[in-house]
């Protein structure tokens, strides 16, 4: 990677005696789409907010292209923040809310004055700015609310101003804090495309941070999963699912979750799940204790019984279109198992009071007791690829 | 109809009350129309028999400068506005929404400051002006008054409802601390800001204490103090014609509270609601 656009190098925050953030080191490649995915509290969005300058960390540093910003406020930082709550400015239009980042960047500041626009250099200025902020409309499609001021859209095209602000000024950066968190679920999955496509061709350096993984899968170059202060793992939507390196990555991305079947390891590298042998080559010492995860749609449910397969007692069929996914209680396993399949082929599991688990092809993940991913032996990754 | 009878009643209760709060106002209009033999005859009359409203009023307007003692009133009272959110807002944002050592025990000199009445340190302030030959000036009417705690507490419990966000967003768009509070915050704290200026406005217009020890010269007085002037002149008690000086120096009030009204009641409400 050439030099990282944006680099946060251990950085550390703490609030009061609570650490919110720990040894975080992530580099954005210039044009890079990066989303900061966890659950609520995981730190993501002070960390977004260190990024702009908002927060101060307590340790670590803020490169921009190689520059240290750490000590460098906000207002010169030329990072473009959406947030949440949208945050326009309720007293101006959108069409001032647009123009301000502008205004304050372009204007000295007699020339901000309220009379000084009478002068022909900052008149030209302001109708350069007033062009700019058009062609933003435009593009965003909000041209007919540009003098509506906050109070009299919704939430949507409040959303869209609060991009066009973002975006009017050609920011070196877009730092986007959960932008899509308060629209309805149609409009998001909408957004999600115009935003991708928006990064597409202003083609700038974006850190978007959200609890929802199917947005960071779905929109980002990579994914970097934050869980209790810490980045866990950077790495391609791809990668994140099919190759975590941890438990905790595989059980929070994935919906429904990753089945995980806690298991003992006998000789030769096989794991024992109630004394089912459901894996082989794992990379584990006989006696060890390891945790399988097997992804909903890996698992397979059979009439037949065999040494290889576990025993689960089917609970509920639910249907989902495409789609459907039974529910399996297994001895030993509190939060039971989910198997993704067909309609059709669920509908004739319907009614038996046995089933019999195993992972389609070995295409499962094993985890040691500390939650850190086992290697399995060479063969493995050829069928694991076989069976993605 | 289950509802006329307490509106009946509720409209009595506050028309009453009404009367009562407006009958010196009535008295007082009532007797700057009459000549001075009439005020002090029996009863109680609001309509008089002798018209001597002009003579009053001529009076009023001639025996003291009243037209200059408004005008200083106007003054003193709009610079001690515009002083008092020039200097409370910047301090209020910052005990509101910046993080510094030292931010909570500043409030709590503010709220101590709050319990700091004028008399308690008029003499230190005599003192000093008197030091600073600021004494017999319009500006020592102003000065002791730029600062107001009232207006920091205000306008800080107003600032910390404006959501972080509204900020940080102006600090990633290139707001300095300073445009933030006068592009930002200002128009934003606007309910608080007007309803603090009526608040400053009536308080410090018909303040007479501190210009009773600061100003001895008359066409220097504010609008209570030029009245004061004004009986003093008057030596015979012509209340007709002191009646005619309270009406005119109480009309601008009056007329400035009927203007900001739904603004105040606003103010009223939100400092209820927030404070």
């Amino acid at each position: 990677m050439s030099q990282p656009a944006i680099h946060l190098r251990g950085i550390g925050k703490a609030f009061g005696a609570t650490r919110v953030l720990e040894g975080i080191d992530l580099a954005v490649a210039p044009g890079e789409f990066i989303a900061l995915v966890g659950p609520s509290g995981c730190g993501k969005s002070t960390l977004l907010r260190i990024a702009a300058g908002l927060e101060s960390p307590d340790s670590g540093q803020v490169l921009l292209d190689g520059r240290d910003v750490t000590a460098v406020r906000a207002a010169d930082r030329d990072m473009a923040m959406v947030f949440q709550s949208y945050a326009l400015y309720p007293h101006l239009t959108a069409r001032q809310n647009m123009a301000l980042p502008l205004v304050m960047r372009r204007l000295g500041r007699a020339e901000r004055l309220p009379f000084a626009r009478l002068l022909p250099a900052v008149g030209n200025k302001l109708a350069a700015i007033g062009r700019e902020v058009a062609m933003a409309a435009e593009m965003l499609k909000i041209a007919p609310l540009l003098d509506r001021k906050p109070a009299q859209m919704s939430g949507g095209q409040r959303q869209r101003v609060a991009l066009g602000r973002a975006l009017v000024r050609h920011p070196r950066a877009f730092l986007m804090d959960e932008p899509l968190s308060n629209l309805d679920a149609a409009l998001r999955v909408h957004t999600r495309g115009e935003i991708v496509e928006l990064h597409r061709r202003a083609g700038v350096v974006t850190l978007y941070v959200t609890h929802d993984q199917e947005e960071a899968l779905g929109m980002a170059d990579r994914v970097a999963v934050m869980l209790g202060g810490r980045i866990l793992q950077v790495a391609t939507p791809d990668a994140i699912y099919r190759d975590p390196v941890d438990v905790a990555v595989a059980s929070f991305i994935g919906s429904p979750r990753i089945n995980l079947l806690p298991a003992r390891m006998a000789s030769g590298g096989v794991a024992q799940v109630n004394g089912h042998a459901m894996a082989e080559r794992i990379g584990a010492a006989a006696g060890d204790v390891v945790t399988l995860g097997i992804r909903p749609e890996h698992l397979r449910l059979e009439t037949a019984a065999a040494p290889s397969r576990l025993p689960v007692r089917p609970e509920r069929i639910e249907f989902l279109g495409a789609e459907a996914l039974v529910h399996c209680r297994a001895d030993g396993i509190a939060a039971g198992l989910i198997a993704r399949m067909a309609p059709e082929a669920a509908e004739r599991l319907r009614g038996l009071p046995t089933l019999h688990a195993h992972a389609l092809g070995g295409a499962l993940l094993a985890f040691d007791a500390r939650g850190a991913r086992v290697a399995r032996t060479d063969v493995s990754a050829m069928v694991l690829a076989h069976a993605g | 109809m289950t509802r006329a009878i307490p509106r009946i009643l509720r409209l009595l209760v506050l028309g009453a009350g009404a009367v009562v709060v407006l009958f010196p106002f009535a008295f007082m209009i009532s007797t700057s129309l009459k000549p001075t033999s009439e005020v002090f005859s029996a009863g109680l009359a609001l309509v008089p028999q002798t018209w001597a409203a002009g003579a009053n009023y001529a009076k009023a307007f001639t025996r003291i400068p009243m037209g200059r003692i408004l005008l200083n009133g106007v003054m003193v009272c709009g610079a001690i506005v515009l002083f008092q959110i020039v200097f409370a807002l910047p301090a209020a944002y910052a005990l509101a929404k910046l993080r510094f050592r030292g931010r909570e025990m500043l409030f709590a000199l503010v709220l101590l400051g709050l319990l700091v009445p004028i008399h308690a340190i008029s003499i230190p302030l005599y003192a000093a002006a008197r030091t600073l030959g600021l004494l017999n000036t319009l500006a020592v009417l102003i000065v002791p008054f730029t600062l107001s705690v009232f207006a920091i507490f205000l306008f800080r419990q107003f600032i910390k409802a404006i959501p972080d966000d509204l900020i940080h967003a102006a600090r990633s768009d290139g707001l300095s601390e300073t445009a933030i509070v006068w592009r930002i915050v200002l128009p934003n704290a606007w309910p608080a800001a007007s309803a603090f200026a009526i608040f400053s406005v009536v308080a410090h217009w018909n303040d007479l204490y501190w210009p009773l020890i600061a100003i001895s010269k008359t066409h220097l007085a504010t609008p209570p103090l030029g009245l004061l002037f004004f009986r003093a002149a008057e030596v015979g008690d012509d209340y007709g014609a002191l009646m005619a000086a309270t009406v005119v120096i109480t009309a601008p009030l009056v007329l400035f509270f009927l203007l900001a009204q739904r603004l105040f009641i606003e103010g009223m409400t939100m400092t209820g609601l927030k404070g």
